[in-house]
């Protein structure tokens, strides 16, 4: 059956042809960024001349380097977990042990509609509240560092719902009995029993959130983040974000050093979401053995 | 006491689900609230019309609307074949090193940041098209599409892979028993039963072409007109509303940000829902 061998032979050599495509393509994506990126990085890219006591310690203020981005970026992703994690926790466990069945199903709705919503359309969200608060509360309201994590909670809010949800709903039901027979009232059972033998589903969902609120640059773009502003001192202060500056310097670089800082920028980026790849997919593997006898 | 306290958690609870879904109907009923004064005014045909020219008075943003289907549809066009390739890849090699090294690449796809896509595009994609096609400065709809094509491809491949072991088991052994070789089983068997998947995936994907906005803003050159070919510079809706917030612009042009806000709303919702009704459509006919 030549035919039948001939066809076989194409469709693999098909299947090997896009298989390493694909790994050549990452490859000379990374490896460029490496190679670039690496003979950028060093001290002055970070701190420009300030020596980097003085900057850490925000003693002396860094007008040239990246040290701003990465502090606005840091503040950002802290404010965004401290909104969206407790909220959406709690979000998660109302829908998995407390709520009916109908309200499950409209809320579900609700969140599903706000994980479809692209960040563009998040950031566009963002634009609106300013205009509204213009036309009537605070008149001399402008984006800022708090609208952008507000933004981006609500960015990750729907992964963290889902994650938390699912978690919980996947505890089996002969280990939920023993929350009531050991005489648990209900928040009992989700505390100490529910909780931890969910931990850690609940925790890899919120890393990969983070790591969403680590990369979005549609986001930030319309609500507060700028090329040049420092380290923010108050919440209502503009700031700067790796993710933005990296989109500036393709758009609009002037310098090789600037190009430099660029190449740096991006690799600080991938490292950070590189970091949180790889703890979760730690902790998918590595098993939790505390509790590995209930599930 | 006890009770007391729990009344206490439930209530705290609930108010702060009330907060989160409250927030949701904040967000879209802002942007409604927003588009409202459109549906309702004069201001409607200009918008859906054919040219932008802010500082001539014309906002139309029918160009941009075309621009993001066409994008999305290419790229959406070009990860397909390639998404086949690897799921065949996988299937017919698994168990192996290869597979599971290729299933490890894709994953680590999906953590690589969207504007390092861009970026790196910039730099390695846009001078060789700018040499090879000898037109124009290589910001165009050809190497926005080929970016954003390698940003979906992890969601199509990792979706239809799901699809496919969830197809697996039972299946595998009749079609092994039969003879097939493992390609003959992905084409012939796997690929018909899990195209439900495959459509999914697709849609998917198509969605997250849709509404990403870094790629086109930094690929695809931004200007407003209506495409003569591949290597024409386009503009999304997406990448529209990011400029045209990012300089301070007059009413009417804020007004065509609102609209495209909607728009991709709209168009997101309707692909899901297609989808929806394809996924129903699909199960009647195998019943």
């Amino acid at each position: 059956m030549p035919v039948r061998r001939i066809s076989n032979r194409v469709l693999s050599g098909f299947a090997w042809i896009a298989s390493a495509g694909l790994c050549l393509t990452m490859l000379t994506l990374i490896g460029f960024l490496m190679k670039r990126g690496m003979t950028a990085l060093n001290a002055k890219l970070f701190f420009d001349n300030v020596p980097w006591t003085a900057a850490v310690l925000g003693r002396q203020p860094v007008f040239d380097g990246i040290w701003p981005a990465v502090v606005g970026s840091f503040y950002l992703i802290v404010l965004a977990s401290l909104i969206a994690v407790p909220l959406g926790m709690a979000t998660g466990i109302t829908l998995s042990e407390y709520a009916s069945p109908n309200i499950r199903r409209w809320i579900s709705l609700a969140v599903d509609i706000l994980a479809g919503t692209p960040s563009i359309i998040m950031g566009l969200f963002g634009f609106t509240i300013i205009l509204l608060l213009r036309k009537t509360l605070l008149p001399q309201a402008r984006t800022c560092l708090l609208l952008s994590a507000v933004c981006i909670a609500l960015l990750i809010l729907p992964y963290i719902i889902r994650v938390t949800q699912n978690s919980l709903e996947a505890v089996l039901p002969h280990i939920r009995l023993i929350g009531p027979s050991c005489g648990f009232t209900q928040w009992q059972t989700i505390c100490y029993l529910l909780l931890p033998l969910s931990s850690r589903g609940i925790l890899s969902g919120v890393i990969l959130g983070i790591g969403r609120a680590a990369e979005d640059t549609a986001v930030i773009m319309l609500t507060g983040v700028v090329a040049q502003a420092g380290i923010p001192q108050r919440l209502w202060d503009k700031f700067e974000a790796i993710p933005f500056h990296i989109y500036c310097v393709a758009a609009e670089y002037q310098s090789v050093r600037q190009l430099d800082a660029g190449f740096g920028s991006a690799l600080i980026l991938l490292a950070i979401t590189g970091i949180l790849f790889l703890a979760v997919t730690f902790l998918q593997r590595v098993v939790v053995t505390r509790y590995e006898i209930l599930s | 006491m006890t009770l007391r306290r729990e009344w206490w958690i439930q209530k705290g609870l609930l108010a702060a689900t009330l907060t989160s879904v409250a927030a949701i109907f904040l967000l879209l009923f802002l942007l409604l609230y927003f588009s409202f004064p459109l549906l309702f005014s004069g201001d409607l045909k200009q918008l859906f019309s054919w040219r932008w020219n802010p500082f001539e008075g014309h906002y139309g943003i029918l160009p941009m609307m075309l621009g993001t289907l066409l994008l999305s549809i290419l790229s959406t066009v070009m990860a397909f074949p390639a998404a086949l390739g690897i799921c065949a890849f996988i299937y017919t090699h698994r168990n192996s090193c290869l597979s599971r090294l290729l299933l490890l690449v894709v994953h680590v796809m999906t953590s690589i940041p969207t504007v390092i896509y861009g970026f790196v595009s910039v730099f390695i994609l846009v001078p060789p098209m700018r040499r090879i096609f000898a037109a124009g400065a290589g910001f165009c709809l050809l190497t926005a599409a080929l970016t954003l094509g390698l940003l979906i491809l992890p969601t199509i491949v990792l979706v239809f892979h799901a699809y496919l072991t969830q197809a697996g088991g039972s299946l595998r052994a009749v079609s092994e028993s039969l003879g097939l070789t493992p390609m003959e089983q992905f084409c012939f068997v796997m690929l018909p039963s899990a195209s439900r998947g495959l459509v999914s995936a697709l849609i998917l994907g198509f969605c997250r072409a849709v509404g990403d906005a870094m790629i086109p803003l930094m690929l695809a050159g931004n200007a407003a007109q209506i495409p003569a070919s591949f290597l024409d510079s386009i503009r999304t809706l997406s990448a529209h509303v990011a400029l045209v917030l990012a300089t301070d612009s007059q009413s009417m042009a804020y007004q065509s940000v609102f609209a495209s806000g909607l728009l991709l709303f709209v168009m997101i919702a309707m692909v899901t829902a297609l989808a929806h009704h394809l996924n129903r459509n699909m199960l009647s006919r195998c019943r």
